[in-house]
């Protein structure tokens, strides 16, 4: 018997309950001064510099890397509880997550010693974003079909092609992105793809803003025409870097913001009830909740796995599908549940409103980072069906 | 077989592929080989797991335990072992000797009520777990100064037979003014719940072992399987429905495990552990719905028949749902638990380890 997949209940050492208070009270007071509102997840500004900046005056951002980079030797488990409470809270993360979670420790691994040194500490400052990217028009979960050419010239390449679905890029000052450098072969089809740093707001790159079904705009086309990425930005090995790519999903996979995305209806619910539910939302509230803390101790349980080294992409993947499959079908659970609140409880109106926002996310949520049906095949793989 | 770090579960695991091995069993419609498997259990200690040296038990602590019910649980053992350790360790929380023998617990539903007046107990208790196989009864029981342990002769008590969805014992407990053999004040804060949640534990554990093995079977049949011409492992949506097994079968067992951490490492049973031990019964209750759906679709016909072993797991996953109190009993106590906290305190509770 060896199909099953452990999760053994890593317990959250001392010192990570003790950061814990130490940001809950550092949100409280953010939330004091004005700096965004917990109840009001479609805010229309999720970048909020200075709040990014104070962030990395706390030493919460890149909290994993060396501290000759700018960060502070701290463990995964430390950076997991930060994550979720700033997710809980809905806090502006924008500028600062993807760097944190995915760009910079792919910097760390793959970039030359001068980059690190100048784009580490400034990450860890909480002043660079970062966007990724990796879907194409018509690519998308299929990385193979990437297509935006780097071409060799002298001292660097030549980018020409479009990238797509790209979070962030209208406001990143970086962009950590795949490029074909060859065509795949026979023998290997994941074969000819590289990974480069690209510097934002360049001549030769424009970012056309997408809409969102929510309202929002944090999608964007980018086209590359001629951009120049010079040798030194070339992140691990030429024609690569479809390895470097999927064990860095493992981060993207498991943490607690892919089954958090939603979470504030619940909360909401849970006002709107009040302390005397009738057995219809007892019910309801007590299975949304043992499902969400079944989760949430998996998921800390891959944190823990890669603070032990290892690459937990199997079971990352789990996580994920069953994480984005439960907070897209929160929203809606939420509203069933919801429908015999009285008229007159206190946030209904919160409630509604922030119904109707996440009813509106759910979508998207089994897309991003790997499709449901991708995670799936690689579960499958990891079973020994493929 | 997942890898065993204690002695306590690579003893079980040897007896139970030596004398119960679900194939075996399965053709041995007599029976003949329940009393082999439980003499050597008992041979080795393990059904008083949870029962201190000089109490008459082993004493190999909650942890040892958990896994020992997760491992019996991977084998789809029918024999009274979870019931005669949750007795023992009733029991010991009153220092009441175990004696030799299967033993249960009564009640077993969080609903029923056995009442102690005059030093005797009364009270009916439904789907109370191989009442009928057991020699001594642990009885937990409510009169006017509290909760009390007793332990009882299984003679002394009326047993009305009856089988689970596993075809399992799952019997109806009547008793009329029963003099226990022993009886004592139960210690303070420890009531129904905590029995229930601790029953609640060890079918999780169990649910979550039989999940593990119908993934194992199911995958194992899915690349041997030919259907139109091809392995059926190798069509896309069978392979879908199986990452969809393996994730409801981690779900449970991650639920169950920490649940069980849990429960060893606290000084009571706190709200931590209610949520740990409440949500590892509704979470793997709901992995052995979807899972075991799962397990058939994948067999097909044949793992319909009585002559596979699937439904060996499959309807034992099923009816452990319903003992110590099933998925949507815990889900309504748990959503009272979590209104009452109120919401700002909800994330506080979840985040809490």
């Amino acid at each position: 018997m060896t199909a099953a997949l452990r999760f053994d209940p890593i317990r959250l050492p001392e010192k990570c309950e003790q950061l814990r208070k130490e940001v809950r009270a550092f949100l409280a007071e953010e939330m004091a001064r004005g700096t965004f509102n917990p109840f009001k997840p479609n805010r229309e500004d999720t970048d909020v510099p200075e709040f990014s900046r104070r962030v990395g005056e706390r030493g919460w951002i890149g909290m994993t890397w060396p501290k000759k980079y700018g960060g502070q030797e701290r463990s995964f488990l430390e950076r997991y509880v930060v994550t979720e409470e700033m997710r809980v809270a809905n806090a502006p993360t924008r500028r600062f997550f993807v760097a944190d979670r995915q760009s910079g420790p792919v910097l760390l691994k793959y970039a030359p010693e001068h980059i690190k040194m100048d784009i580490l500490p400034r990450i860890c400052r909480g002043e660079v974003c970062f966007a990724i990217g990796m879907s194409e028009p018509n690519s998308g979960s299929d990385l193979f079909a990437a297509k935006t050419r780097a071409t060799k010239t002298d001292g660097g390449y030549l980018i020409n092609g479009t990238k797509i679905w790209t979070s962030s890029a209208h406001i990143a000052d970086y962009m950590i992105a795949i490029f074909r450098t060859s065509p795949p072969t026979k023998e290997n089809r994941r074969h000819g793809l590289t990974q480069f740093l690209v510097k934002m707001k360049q001549p030769g790159i424009q970012v056309n803003p997408i809409g969102q079904i929510t309202g929002q705009y944090e999608f964007n086309e980018v086209v590359f025409t001629d951009f120049f990425v010079p040798d030194d930005h070339v992140l691990g090995e030429v024609d690569g870097a479809w390895k470097q790519a999927t064990s860095e999903l493992a981060y993207e996979r498991s943490g607690p913001e892919r089954f958090l995305e939603t979470y504030y209806v619940l909360t909401e619910l849970v006002r709107a009830v009040g302390p005397n539910p009738d057995t219809r939302s007892a019910e309801g509230i007590g299975r949304l909740v043992a499902q969400l803390h079944t989760m949430r101790r998996m998921s800390v349980s891959v944190a823990g796995m890669l603070q032990a080294g290892k690459e937990p992409v199997v079971e990352a993947s789990i996580v994920k599908d069953i994480g984005t499959v439960w907070e897209q079908q929160l929203p809606h659970r939420v509203r069933d549940l919801a429908a015999f609140v009285e008229e007159t409880a206190t946030n209904r109106e919160t409630l509604e409103r922030q119904l109707d926002f996440a009813i509106k996310t759910a979508p998207k949520l089994t897309i991003q980072g790997g499709t449901t049906e991708v995670l799936r095949g690689i579960i499958a793989r990891g079973l020994g069906l493929r | 077989m997942a890898e065993s770090d204690n002695i306590v579960v690579e003893t079980a695991e040897k007896i139970f592929a030596d004398l119960a091995d679900p194939q075996t069993i399965n053709n041995d419609k007599n029976g003949a080989w329940r009393a082999p498997l439980w003499q050597a259990l008992s041979e080795a200690g393990l059904p008083l797991s949870w029962v201190p040296d000089d109490l008459g038990g082993s004493g190999a602590g909650l942890a040892d335990g958990f896994a020992l019910l997760n491992a019996a649980g991977r084998f789809a053992v029918a024999v009274p072992l979870a019931e005669t350790m949750l007795a023992g360790w009733l029991l010991a929380q009153v220092k009441i000797a175990s004696p030799e023998g299967e033993m249960t617990v009564v009640p077993a539903s969080p609903k029923d009520r056995i009442t102690l007046d005059a030093g005797a107990l009364s009270g009916r208790a439904r789907g109370v777990p191989f009442a009928k196989a057991a020699k001594h009864f642990a009885v937990l029981a409510h009169g006017k100064d509290g909760a009390s342990i007793a332990l009882i002769d299984a003679a002394k008590a009326q047993i009305e037979s009856g089988l689970n969805v596993g075809y399992d014992h799952s019997d109806t407990v009547t008793l009329d003014k029963v003099q226990p053999i022993t009886i004592k004040p139960a210690p303070r804060g420890f009531d129904q719940t905590t029995m229930m949640l601790m029953g609640g534990a060890a079918r999780s554990l169990q649910i979550a072992g039989a999940l593990e093995s119908m993934l194992d079977i199911s995958v194992r049949y899915s690349n041997e399987r030919v259907a139109f011409e091809k392995k059926i492992s190798k069509f896309q949506a069978v392979q879908h429905n199986l990452a969809r097994l393996a994730g409801e079968s981690a779900a449970a067992l991650a639920a169950a495990t920490s649940a069980a951490d849990a429960i060893a490492n606290a000084r009571s049973f706190d709200d931590e552990v209610y949520l740990e031990a409440a949500s590892a019964k509704i979470r793997c209750a709901e992995a052995a719905e979807k899972g075991g759906g799962i397990a058939h679709q994948v067999h097909g016909a044949i793992g319909f028949t009585l002559e596979h072993v699937l439904h060996r797991y499959s309807l034992r996953a099923l009816a452990w749902r319903d003992d110590f109190g099933s998925e949507s009993f815990w889900a309504v106590e748990l959503g009272k638990l979590v209104a009452r906290r109120g919401a700002d305190e909800l994330w506080p509770l979840v985040a809490s380890r």
